[in-house]
């Protein structure tokens, strides 16, 4: 039983599931479609104030469609029992929550940032700004993704899962959003983005890094 | 002796569910565990397996303390609780081999034991489309390809028919033959052929 | 090399600890409190710039220090909790949590009440008054989700979980803010000029950081031993000691 094995069972697994049910990552996508529309309605629909607004809007709106399927990623195998067995067996969970992540991200965080070039019309965008919005998206959207799947372990049990999980992830949101929309700011200046990129990168990687064994615990107390 | 525990206790929501138990589990033998509803065989049961620590107490697998031989213990024992562990979007057969993949089991015939089972004809259906007792079945399908040695179950005979509760006594009684050991709990009086089935009692405690 | 430490992880002798603590610590932090905020509000001089409005610094300075301090105490606490499973350590979380979010918004009130003769406003996105807005959301946070889950045992290792994931944040999204600050907002009103203080303001203030520092020990104190009252209120010392409590009143 190893990490390897764990992994791919799982990443095989969740990749059926997501073919099978096409609401888990369409329902997502259009919510965040919905949002973007909402904001020029919201505040007029005068290019000048769209354009400037526009990294902000973009990425609440993806921020809030990666939360809005984030409570259901362990629940059902919290709730069949499958976690259960996989903790009993003392399986390697980081290979499964790793996986789960993955597929998570697949399902949420991919399809943003195939439909982005629909912002640049919808909002605006030059070019430059666009290329900045999917590259900020590219390395942003795998962050969301760990960091909900952080929350949806630590309230995998608790009576409110849905809430609370928001309340307890969007602080550890706000240095994603603050440097993803700076960068996207610079970029509509003509100015040059790269520092926000690696800062970007930098805190992916950290998460890369510690979030699978912050997962593991949290989903092990969870079952306990 | 396989698995012994010394002085268990167990709290739940600050009620006393059991307090200095002790307990054995030798190899070729089924213990079953009696008890009112409430009266702590699940907590029992999870807190033997792992899943849960107790309050108090120790619990040895082979003699040594489970903080030195958990990963041995796990590698060596099956649990099935009241939860299926099935997932119900996939098929029978998906979820037999999504075990076989996370265990690295040898591959064999998973359509013979399924239609053994009595689930022929109902491999490539999701299994939320299946009654209660033949999700109960898929999720037992694991007793025929695990090799633990220590099978710990919590009601495995709930929503079983007559003819599936038979297979799964002989299941039980060859696992025994073979040196293993089983620990289950149950309302009906169990019956394994061969093998006598030693009971412990949990009082039910206010 | 922490040996001696091994028998406080016992909830019993823990208890009886924190009393001895708790009757020590009580008295003396609010005679240093008093002292402090008697001494910097009624004899200090007036500053020369920001008349007596300044004052208000005493009770500012420390909550908004011991704030952070405090969070560090949780974080510390969580990191015994799950690496030496300590179940007193879990509980202290629990005990922690709400002094360090009262004590956050101490600082963010009196910040705001500084705020409105200094700057005009009640309100402004400066980094500092940001990042103690996000610290009051981890520490409501954490106490959501201890307090969300039906087993208590589970709430208070989830918090544990969050405290720690909390603690490594902190950093990050202290400096981002700072650096979104710079950029937003140019140098502004923000950052006043800290000229050295003249003894005679910086005594009382000192006195009054030291005063909160003594407060929350003594409130610990007294919180966690609650918490370990609840969690053992099975025991049989426990029946004792409630029992000893109601003789000594009647």
């Amino acid at each position: 039983m190893s990490h390897a094995n764990v992994f791919r069972a799982t990443f095989q697994r969740e990749l059926k599931l997501l073919a099978r049910q096409k609401a888990d990552w369409v329902n997502p996508l259009l919510f965040f479609i919905i949002i973007l529309t909402l904001f020029p309605l919201g505040v007029g629909a005068k290019p000048n104030l769209l354009r400037e607004i526009a990294p902000g809007v973009i990425w609440i709106a993806a921020l809030l469609s990666v939360l809005l399927g984030a409570e259901r990623q362990f629940r059902q195998d919290y709730r069949d029992g499958v976690l259960e067995q996989l903790v009993a067996a003392r399986s390697p969970l980081v290979g499964y929550s790793l996986a789960k992540i993955a597929a998570g991200w697949l399902g949420s965080g991919l399809p943003l940032i195939l439909v982005s070039p629909l912002l640049a019309l919808f909002l605006g965008l030059s070019t430059e700004a666009l290329t900045a919005v999917v590259l900020t998206l590219l390395l942003g959207t795998p962050l969301l993704s760990l960091l909900s799947a952080l929350g949806a372990a630590l309230t995998l049990s608790a009576d409110k899962g849905g809430i609370l999980l928001t309340l307890i992830i969007l602080p550890l949101y706000i240095p994603l959003l603050i440097f993803a929309s700076a960068a996207v700011e610079q970029a509509s200046f003509g100015l040059n983005y790269q520092a926000q990129l690696a800062v970007l990168a930098a805190m992916l990687c950290v998460a890369l890094a510690l979030v699978p064994l912050a997962v593991q615990k949290a989903l092990k107390l969870n079952v306990g | 002796m396989l698995l012994s525990a010394r002085q268990l206790s167990c709290i739940r929501q600050d009620r006393v569910l059991f307090e200095q138990l002790d307990l054995q589990l030798h190899a070729g033998e089924v213990l079953q565990i009696a008890g009112k509803n409430g009266a702590g065989k699940s907590s029992l049961l999870r807190i033997l397996a792992g899943l849960v620590d107790p309050e108090d107490g120790e619990i040895c697998y082979q003699q040594q303390p489970l903080s030195h031989s958990a990963d041995d213990y796990a590698d060596n024992l099956c649990f099935i609780g009241h939860l299926a562990g099935v997932q119900p979007q996939l098929t029978a057969l998906e979820n037999l081999a999504f075990w076989r993949a996370c265990f690295a089991l040898a591959p064999a015939d998973d359509w013979a034991l399924l239609a053994q089972l009595g689930l022929a004809g109902l491999e490539d259906i999701p299994c939320q489309q299946l009654s209660a007792g033949q999700q109960r079945r898929v999720s037992l399908a694991r007793l025929w390809l695990t090799t633990a040695q220590i099978w710990i179950l919590d009601e495995p005979f709930t929503a079983l028919d007559q003819g599936a509760i038979a297979a799964l006594t002989r299941r039980i009684a060859a696992h025994c033959e073979a040196g293993g050991a089983v620990l289950l709990t149950s309302h009906q009086p169990v019956e394994v052929p061969g093998h006598v089935v030693r009971q412990l009692t949990l009082e039910y405690r206010w | 090399m922490f040996k001696w430490l091994d028998p406080y992880a016992k909830p019993q002798v823990l208890f009886a600890t924190l009393l001895w603590w708790q009757r020590w610590l009580m008295p003396l932090s609010i005679i240093v409190l008093l002292l402090g905020t008697v001494w910097g509000l009624g004899f200090t001089p007036a500053d020369y710039q920001q008349g007596d409005s300044y004052r208000i610094i005493h009770v500012h300075v420390p909550a908004a220090i011991w704030s952070m301090g405090v969070y560090a105490w949780m974080a510390i606490a969580a990191f015994i909790a799950l690496v030496w499973q300590v179940k007193t350590a879990q509980w202290a979380i629990g005990a922690i949590a709400p002094i360090g979010a009262v004590y956050t918004l101490i600082a963010l009130f009196t910040g705001a009440a500084w705020g409105k003769p200094m700057w005009g406003t009640w309100w402004v996105w400066d980094a500092r008054l940001t990042s103690e807005l996000i610290l009051l959301f981890l520490f409501l946070g954490v106490m959501a989700l201890q307090n969300a889950f039906a087993d208590r045992q589970t709430g208070d290792k989830a918090a544990a979980v969050l405290a720690v994931v909390g603690v490594v944040n902190l950093p990050i999204i202290h400096y981002s803010v700072e650096w979104w600050n710079t950029l937003h907002q140019g140098a502004t009103i923000t950052k006043f000029a800290k000229p050295s203080m003249d003894p005679s303001m910086l005594w009382p203030l000192l006195i009054c950081i030291l005063g909160f520092a003594l407060l929350f020990g003594a409130l610990t104190c007294l919180r966690l031993r609650t918490a370990i009252l609840q969690h053992e209120a099975h025991r049989p010392w426990v029946r004792q000691y409630v029992q000893e409590q109601q003789h000594a009143t009647v």
